[in-house]
């Protein structure tokens, strides 16, 4: 029980995963209406649209005439996700998520997490060059060029839809992480997770360390998929993780012996370091 | 010493995401343009749907959950299917194979009005009018293939033309003397395809081996006389050419010069 308890954010973010995949399912395959589409453009409770910010901008850069509904989807996930959630997708929602942790987790059981063919400190910055030149490339060939590609897409379409050959391009990614470049896809190429991190970059839940109770164990750093946002702060200070590409996954908290990191509520107006806010 | 890093660390960057946007370019452009794929009613032209379809399936579920299902030999048909990887249509888009599940051309269209881009859009699917019916969708064209129909062997069969929800308009049956027996007619079926709106029951219903008539879009079938030819007979397409420009499209070094030079050039006439 005490290690459900431990461990209640990962098991959260597994049943959200699910359920958002499950409901995806069902909604093909017997027609309920709770959530209808995939992770492109969904229906929630066939009425609220929620449209993927990224495929949105493609569309937009290649030229297509855009509806109502999709600007209204995009609204309602730019404000959830700016004001409340952070990158929070890539962690709660993305199924693509499932993979690339199992491949974190190989690396993990089988010693092998420094082992990367490409030095990720040179491409840290890739996946926004990445977002912009597909942006480019949208407008050139006159479609929403990453679509074609997109593993997210692949996945959700797979269990709502059909799979065809959307299985290999799902264990490309999952070998290009496990054994070419750790957190390689979700940490520095997936231009869909660099725009959920541009919009959440000011989002007030994030997590919250303080210096007091740290003793610098390193067990964060083991598991974060994202650990240049705890090097500016873990041990050095008590702040806020701001780094805009936390995903909120709370991986950090559950490791953390020490019961130095928990959520807490950012609030610009009393100033970033107020006390008063830690909900500890 | 860092500023220079921070270049060169910046141009590589940008140089590997150039490559990167290429490749994945260079597969969409592959993938974008499948000119064999049939797409559900009311679908804007090709070009326009790929950049406005956002994948999400709602047309598909619209129709897997519809409410006159078709069923055949105790299994239900679906119709229209998103792209899986693989498929013989673009990524994630929708997309209906005829023989197997036609369009059964429900009266309220529900996957049209399930989209949520416009992809699929009432306009598209209206006569001169405005009036938006099912009737006026354009999802394709029949072509019936005259070596393999048995219809054109003599012998009787007209399953397309009973199968065709446009009966007697998109397919009619043109009766001919069988000039081998004598005694015998065929009888015929012809498409007309100001009516024929591709839903490709005829398709599912053909009793040959292999279909002998079969739906395909109608940019890919379907050609066009322009504005240089016109039914002399016939006013309303008088009117059509009203607006047709004179100039010359076609440009060849004969089209330099007039007719007359061009067949005069070059002759020794005093031999």
């Amino acid at each position: 029980m005490n290690k459900i308890f431990k461990n209640k954010y990962l098991i959260l973010r597994r049943l959200s995963q699910f359920t958002i995949l499950f409901l995806y399912f069902a909604a093909n395959y017997w027609g309920w209406k709770i959530l209808m589409g995939n992770l492109s453009f969904s229906k929630l409770f066939d009425t609220i649209p929620l449209t993927d910010p990224y495929a949105f901008l493609q569309m937009l850069f290649a030229g297509a005439v855009i509806s109502t509904n999709l600007i209204i989807g995009v609204l309602v996930v730019v404000l959830f996700y700016g004001i409340i959630g952070g990158r929070a997708y890539c962690s709660w929602v993305c199924p693509v998520n499932l993979i690339t942790d199992l491949a974190a987790w190989v690396r993990r059981k089988t010693n092998h997490e420094k082992d990367n063919l490409v030095s990720a400190i040179k491409i840290k910055k890739f996946r926004y060059a990445f977002l912009v030149a597909m942006l480019i490339f949208s407008a050139i060939i006159g479609a929403a060029a990453y679509e074609f590609i997109n593993p997210i897409g692949f996945f959700t379409r797979a269990v709502a839809f059909s799979m065809g050959f959307a299985w290999v391009w799902l264990l490309v990614i999952f070998i290009f992480d496990a054994f070419v470049l750790k957190n390689g896809w979700c940490g520095h190429i997936c231009p869909v997770g660099a725009t959920y991190a541009l919009i959440g970059a000011k989002n007030i839940i994030r997590v919250y360390h303080e210096k007091e109770k740290c003793t610098n164990c390193g067990n964060c750093f083991i598991v974060c998929p994202e650990n240049q946002v705890l090097a500016p702060v873990i041990n050095k200070k008590s702040d806020f993780i701001s780094g805009i590409e936390c995903t909120n996954c709370g991986r950090c908290i559950e490791v953390c012996e020490d019961d130095a990191l928990h959520f807490s509520i950012r609030n610009f107006i009393k100033g970033e370091k107020n006390e008063k806010n830690s909900s500890n | 010493m860092d500023r220079r890093n921070f270049l060169a660390n910046l141009i590589q960057l940008s140089a590997a995401a150039t490559a990167a946007g290429a490749v994945v370019s260079g597969f969409a452009e592959e993938n974008k343009y499948k000119p064999l794929t049939l797409r559900p009613p009311g679908a804007l032209p090709e070009e326009e749907f790929i950049k406005t379809c956002i994948r999400c399936g709602l047309c598909v579920e619209a129709c897997k959950n519809r409410e006159n299902k078709m069923i055949i030999n105790g299994k239900e048909i679906d119709t229209l299917f998103l792209a899986a990887p693989g498929d013989k249509a673009p990524i994630g888009t929708p997309y209906f194979i005829p023989r197997t599940g036609p369009c059964f051309m429900c009266d309220d269209i529900p996957c049209l009005f399930a989209c949520p881009t416009g992809a699929l859009t009432p306009d598209m699917c209206k006569n001169e009018k405005g009036e938006v019916s099912i009737d006026y969708a354009k999802m394709g064209v029949a072509v019936i293939d005259p070596s393999s129909c048995i219809a054109y062997w003599g012998l009787q069969c007209t399953a397309c033309y009973r199968a065709c929800p446009e009966m007697d308009k998109a397919i009619t049956i043109e009766w001919k003397q069988n000039e081998r027996t004598g005694k015998h007619a065929y009888r015929i079926p012809v498409v007309h395809e100001e009516y024929c709106t591709g839903c490709g029951m005829c398709e599912m219903a053909c009793v040959t081996e292999k279909p002998a008539i079969k739906v395909f879009p109608r940019e890919v079938c379907l050609g066009k006389a322009g504005d240089r030819y016109v039914k002399g007979w016939d006013i309303k397409d008088q009117q059509r050419v009203k607006k047709a420009s004179t100039k010359t499209t076609t440009k060849t070094p004969w089209s330099e010069k007039n007719p007359l030079q061009n067949l005069n050039e070059g002759v020794n006439w005093d031999e």
